[in-house]
């Protein structure tokens, strides 16, 4: 099993410079916008709030990110505002609240936690969409697995990727 | 109590923001409009995203141009050919239609009846889109200082795409007709049933408001009624994919859309359109076929394959003549700035049968919570 206990004298934390913190996430979003309407359930400022949690591993942190990250995709949408900000702030906690108390640095422990977050952003966002907006969404779990599956191998390079961005803090 | 807010404080502050955002969604939601309340965030958002789009897409739009129109020329001088041997066909086609729009238009000025001419239309790139599976909205690269405003049709050469959502200095927004917050009227073209073009929460797009009783089958095309006030009549929509019972006895109608929604490039926005009623000097380009279809009262043909509502006129309706009834499509807009495009009667055409649901304000509107 890749996700392995470990003492927090252990655990790494990781900070990124202020370019890196600003210029990803919008990245993220410019490039979602750019994907063909059919994968539209590939999620990139999802994965990059996962990957910044994880990384920082303040819960702090992790949900504010999450929370300007799920705001600016809300922009975007013509929904209100604050629909993909709840469920990204609840990724944001509990992704670093899981990198605090778990390594999540190699492949298959981020498949394995992509996998799990992508989940329960789904289950917040449709809970807040239909229950809060009135938006009338159709839920498919064969659908949500496949996403969630094809979002977490996503996840593994693009995490490869973005690690060269890391500086220790 | 310190000691507990101290010990408690990242669950306290995730209950915080968390708090704060429900709120957010509350005030937007409860307000019919959110343009005002959440207009401020959108524009910065907008602002910081679309410059870098439009230079992905100049750049994206420079390379294609530069080895299609000089480098990968294989194949032109056979296409060269065949496009030759189409613009014969079509003069031979246009002499036959020049006829009949000459006719229509002598019709038209007898019956006095107005018609919506597009008298301006602003062409504009797609540049993005929202990126989220449930929003079905792209973004273009054309907004207030261009003349764009919200509600204005957006259309390709195809059918109809979609309408203005929100404008904003150099870009706008675009709600497309396969979003579950749109709405349209829409008409069968043979049949002249009247629905309600929505989309659905899975990105096709529906007709709805059809009586059970009525006959509908696939194939058969669907144009915009006009009675959304956003849409002018006549433009294409798609064709009927499928027809199920639905529930409370309509019908359930699947649209297949004329214009690609998933792969639109670049669309038309009618900034302006001109109410008038023709003149015999008029002899613009051809959709007198159609312009008869629409106008004259008309008893539908039973054609085999296509199926009509085997209603009887009403009363007082007149048969159409030949052409009338020839169900040729409605052809939308050349591109032009000035098309000689459809029209909207200011009444229904005698005999016309009556499919009344209301029409919709287009949703898409009174949708933003």
């Amino acid at each position: 099993m890749p996700i392995t206990y470990t003492s927090s004298e252990q655990i790494e934390v990781y900070r990124f410079s202020i370019p890196v913190t600003i210029a990803v996430p919008l990245l993220a979003v410019f490039l979602q916008a750019f994907l063909p309407q059919r994968v539209h359930f590939i999620d990139l400022p999802l994965l990059v709030t996962i990957f910044f949690a994880v990384a920082r591993r303040s819960q702090i942190a992790g949900l504010l990110t999450g929370s300007v990250i799920g705001m600016l995709q809300d922009a975007l949408a013509n929904f209100p505002i604050g629909v993909y900000g709840i469920a990204k702030t609840v990724v944001g906690y509990g992704a670093s609240s899981l990198g605090v108390k778990l390594d999540v640095e190699n492949a298959g422990s981020r498949f394995l936690v992509t996998l799990f977050f992508y989940i329960v952003h789904e289950v917040v966002y449709f809970s807040v969409a239909r229950g809060l907006v009135r938006l009338e969404l159709a839920w498919s779990w064969p659908h949500e697995l496949g996403a969630a599956l094809a979002n977490a191998v996503l996840a593994v390079p693009l995490f490869m990727l973005l690690d060269r961005f890391k500086q220790r803090a | 109590m310190d000691s507990l807010l101290t010990r408690y404080r990242n669950v306290s502050i995730l209950a915080g923001v968390l708090f704060l955002q429900v709120i957010g969604l509350g005030v937007q939601v409860r307000r019919k409009n959110d343009m005002e309340s959440s207009r401020l965030i959108r524009v910065w958002v907008v602002s910081a995203v679309t410059p870098l789009e439009k230079g992905f897409i100049w750049a994206q739009t420079s390379t294609g141009n530069l080895w299609r129109n000089y480098l990968y020329l294989r194949g032109v001088r056979d296409e060269n050919r065949a496009l030759r041997q189409q613009i014969e066909q079509l003069r031979l086609e246009q002499v036959r239609l020049s006829d009949d729009a000459h006719q229509a238009r002598r019709l038209q000025a007898l019956l006095g009846f107005k018609e919506q001419f597009i008298s301006k239309t602003v062409a504009a790139q797609v540049i993005g889109s929202s990126g989220s599976v449930q929003s079905r909205t792209i973004y273009i690269d054309k907004g207030e200082r261009d003349g764009l405003a919200v509600d204005l049709p957006v259309i390709t050469a195809e059918g109809i795409v979609g309408k203005v959502l929100r404008v904003y200095n150099s870009t706008s927004q675009v709600l497309l007709i396969n979003d579950q917050t749109s709405g349209a009227g829409a008409i069968l073209e043979s049949s002249r049933l009247q629905g309600i073009l929505r989309g659905s929460p899975t990105g096709q797009v529906l007709l709805e408001k059809v009586m059970a009783d009525e006959q509908v089958h696939p194939g058969d095309k669907v144009l915009t009624s006009g009675g959304d006030q956003v849409f002018p009549k006549g433009l294409p929509v798609g064709t009927v994919m499928s027809v199920e019972k639905g529930r409370e006895s309509f019908l359930d109608i699947r649209i297949k859309p004329a214009a690609n929604l998933s792969k639109i490039e670049e669309v038309l926005i009618i900034t302006e359109k001109q109410e008038r009623e023709p003149s015999l000097a008029e002899e613009g380009a051809a959709r007198a076929v159609d312009i008869l279809a629409d106008r004259l009262p008309s008893v539908p043909q039973p054609a085999p394959g296509t199926v009509v509502g085997a209603k009887p006129a009403a009363p007082g309706a007149t048969p159409a003549s030949g052409a009338a009834a020839s169900p040729t499509p409605a052809s939308p807009v050349s591109g032009q700035p000035k098309p000689p495009v459809h029209k909207t009667p200011e009444a229904a055409p005698q005999g016309e049968p009556a499919k009344p649901p209301a029409p919709p304000q287009t949703g898409a509107s009174g949708q933003d919570q």
